[in-house]
């Protein structure tokens, strides 16, 4: 059949079982949003305030729901403002498509209007891209990206087409995923992977080998990344986590990688890893890490990270091995397929006076209650108490997002929705939004800080058009928290331009976005907020006040020794 | 970048699909992780559709490992070998424009050209120009002596390599095999 090119990549999408994207129109994508209209029963837009907004969402999309996230953008500043979002699911490996839309090729290299270098641009920051200027090459091109995207390590796809693609037409033929490895390009890409190249199965002799350093071990520790959370592996580790009997940590990304609530957890590992967390690793004797890249907020100092132990690394990424930490063994593979492996062969271990030994220090922060003011701890607790068990829990970036990862249980891949790698202040609301978007039978939240809070509260409008029930809890301390608490403990003090004593008042904008909200400073207006919020059915904004001097606790510097604790 | 003591200068053989911004691609790699591409030669396979790459860069063991692995990473990129002086052949072309006035002078560069095996291939009254091939510290070595007179202009290929004996670009391996399972698109 005879489609134009906005038809193909719609039709692209619906073989890809596609019925939600992000997106925001302009100049370049105009025949894509017009071809939109026709297939809006099949394929649901959802237009958000600005182009990062959407990034996010279609980020969160498909890290609570395991499936390719899709974001439309026009071209110049539509396809820049994308980037930051671009990044955040580069570095937390997150499979979205990123389809954005080029001046015509007539224009193409003339500085034309709203034209940059989209695919340059973009390069850096994703597994691939591809700019099409041939309409006969849109489908095939299109299946590859999502491929791509989700395969091995997922990671963003970036896709530029030219502007005359989309209006001109090309024949057209439907073809069910299942059967792409059998058309055009893919066909040539399964060839060289499958008869000349590709290993499918995982070395069993490496597997072999870390069975029996398990049984020579008698001080082992775990470590779950966030391999485990994106491999949906959470079932294998937790087996596998019993199994071994040993104290287990999470990373950042690797919250929701096994029950929070297991009895080996200990908890956060790194920089404002738990005391439990940061001394097991320091003195076991077998390290375990899966899907993990020891970052320096994990690691922190490599040379004397685990240096007791033998370090394992099991991660489908092979140039993740020995990048940042020197290691001993390592199995490349699917997460999920190792640890069913591995528990397979694995006998039931016993490790009880290591495990005394570790969980004699404490795996959780405690606060000095009281005061006119709430302490992170009580409003986590107070959330936990009065939501569901699996509610999704997205964040932005700083203090807040350190105490909730350290507070909340996450039992499941998906249930912290958080910008670990790239760090990026602003990501909590789209991503919350993409994720209520992706499970709507779920309870979804977002955590922010008063500066993350401001960077993309405009996102608000979108959370109120579309009417999801979304609560923001703004845990407002009146400063950018995690700046300041490096100022105060590395820079003597000195406050420089961290201090947010300026509007907005969130209440108030809550109101102008035509939704509902409340400031809280204790523990039983909380309550009452919560309750409100949640039988309002719409989206509410919790704005709570901490102090101004509120830290996270522990900490260790940046590259020192793990268990330097800081004194504060 | 890390400071680096013991680097040296290594030889990287890539293959690649031969698409447009696969250069700029593996380019960016070398510039952002720091390292600066010392000599660099691409050309068609006998594979359609591969281009081969050879590419020059100074970097120390540990780290040359690091970039071997995140260049095997690229999607593009088909495989990747380090290669030696001791498993590999190296050679190089290069074109060489001198100035020679009068018959002695124009018998002396003659002269030369015939020690190094080097061909004319194109003459002017003050001219003439030789092609060389050879590895680079033969290269080298008859630059310096042509130095002597007046060289007008030097063009070179960049140095391509090719291993000894049976051993290809393309042997299997256990860590190939692994690289490609991070590609296994299907």
């Amino acid at each position: 059949m005879r489609l134009t090119g906005a038809e193909i990549l719609m039709e692209c999408l619906l073989e890809q079982e596609v019925d939600t994207v992000f997106g925001y129109p302009g100049g370049t994508i105009l025949y894509v949003y017009d071809a939109l209209v026709k297939y809006r029963d099949r394929v649901h837009h959802y237009l958000t305030a600005h182009e990062q907004g959407a990034s996010h969402a279609a980020d969160g999309y498909a890290r609570s729901t395991g499936k390719v996230g899709v974001a439309f953008s026009t071209s110049g500043p539509g396809a820049t403002n994308l980037t930051t979002g671009v990044a955040t699911a580069y570095m937390d490996s997150s499979p979205v498509v990123f389809i954005s839309c080029n001046v015509a090729e007539s224009l193409i290299g003339k500085d034309s209007f709203q034209e940059v270098d989209s695919t340059g641009v973009m390069l850096p920051i994703t597994k691939c891209t591809f700019q099409i200027s041939d309409v006969n090459k849109l489908a095939d091109t299109v299946r590859r990206a999502f491929a791509i995207a989700r395969s091995g390590r997922p990671g963003p796809v970036f896709i530029d087409i030219l502007k005359n693609v989309t209006a001109e037409t090309a024949e057209y033929e439907f073809v069910p995923r299942k059967e792409h490895k059998k058309s055009g390009m893919l066909d040539a890409l399964y060839d060289r992977n499958m008869a000349d190249l590709h290993k499918p199965s995982i070395d069993e002799e490496d597997i072999d080998k870390l069975i029996s350093m398990i049984g020579e071990s008698e001080k082992p520790m775990l470590i779950c990344g966030g391999g485990v959370v994106r491999g949906r592996a959470h079932k294998e580790f937790n087996e596998f986590v019993n199994l071994m009997d040993a104290p287990t940590a999470i990373t950042v990304m690797g919250g929701g990688g096994m029950e929070g609530r297991n009895p080996l957890a200990t908890g956060m590992i790194g920089m404002h890893g738990s005391q439990a967390s940061n001394i097991a690793v320091n003195e076991c004797d077998l390290l375990i890490a899966v899907g993990c890249r020891f970052s320096d907020r994990v690691a922190l100092d490599p040379e004397s990270f685990a240096s007791q132990a033998k370090i394992v690394h099991i991660d489908i990424d092979r140039s993740e091995i020995n990048k940042n930490v020197q290691t001993d063994h390592h199995i490349v593979g699917d997460a999920k397929e190792v640890l069913r492996m591995l528990n397979e062969r694995l006998t039931q271990q016993e490790h009880p006076k290591w495990k005394e030994y570790v969980f004699s220090f404490p795996t959780e922060t405690l606060y000095d209650e009281g005061g006119d003011t709430l302490n992170p701890k009580q409003v986590c607790d107070t959330i936990a108490k009065m939501m569901p068990m699996d509610t999704i829990v997205a964040t932005d970036v700083g203090q807040h997002q350190m105490w909730a990862i350290q507070h909340f249980h996450f039992d499941y891949p998906g249930q912290l929705i958080t910008s670990g790698g790239f760090g990026t202040m602003g990501f909590g609301l789209g991503a919350a939004i993409g994720a209520k978007v992706g499970n709507p039978d779920k309870m979804v939240i977002h955590i922010a800080g008063d500066g993350s809070f401001r960077m993309n509260c405009n996102e608000l409008t979108t959370v109120q058009h579309y009417g999801l029930p979304v609560i923001t809890f703004v845990f407002d301390n009146q400063t950018l928290g995690m700046v300041r608490q490096w100022q105060n403990l590395i820079y003597k003090k000195n406050f420089s331009e961290t201090d947010m004593d300026r509007g907005p008042d969130f209440v108030k904008l809550a109101e102008a976005y035509g939704l509902r909200g409340r400031r809280v400073n204790n523990q039983k207006d909380l309550a009452e907020a919560i309750e409100e919020a949640m039988a309002c059915g719409e989206g509410y904004v919790i704005d709570c006040m901490l102090d101004i001097d509120e830290m996270v606790r522990p900490m260790v510097g940046g590259g020192s020794h793990i268990t330097d604790f800081m004194k504060l | 970048m890390e400071k680096m003591d013991n680097a040296v200068r290594q030889t990287l053989a890539l293959l690649v699909d031969n698409e447009p911004g696969v250069l700029s691609q593996i380019a960016r790699l070398f510039s952002r992780k720091g390292y600066n591409i010392e000599a660099f030669a691409a050309g068609p396979t006998e594979n359609q559709g591969l281009s081969r790459l050879t590419i020059d860069v100074i970097a120390d063991e540990p780290h040359i490992e690091l970039l071997c692995n995140q260049l095997r990473k690229l999607y593009p990129v088909r495989s990747v070998k380090r290669l030696n002086t001791v498993n590999s052949i190296y050679r190089e072309l290069m074109l060489i424009k001198v100035v020679t006035e009068g018959a002695d002078r124009r018998n002396d560069v003659m002269q030369i050209a015939n020690i190094f095996r080097a061909q004319i291939i194109d003459v002017s009254l003050e001219t003439l120009t030789l092609v060389v091939t050879g590895d680079s510290e033969k290269l080298e070595a008859i630059v310096n002596i042509l130095k002597e007179f007046k060289i007008l202009e030097i063009a070179r290929t960049g140095v391509v390599a090719i291993e000894r004996g049976k051993a290809t670009i393309n042997d299997e391996s256990k860590e190939r095999g692994e690289f490609n399972y991070g590609k296994n698109v299907l």
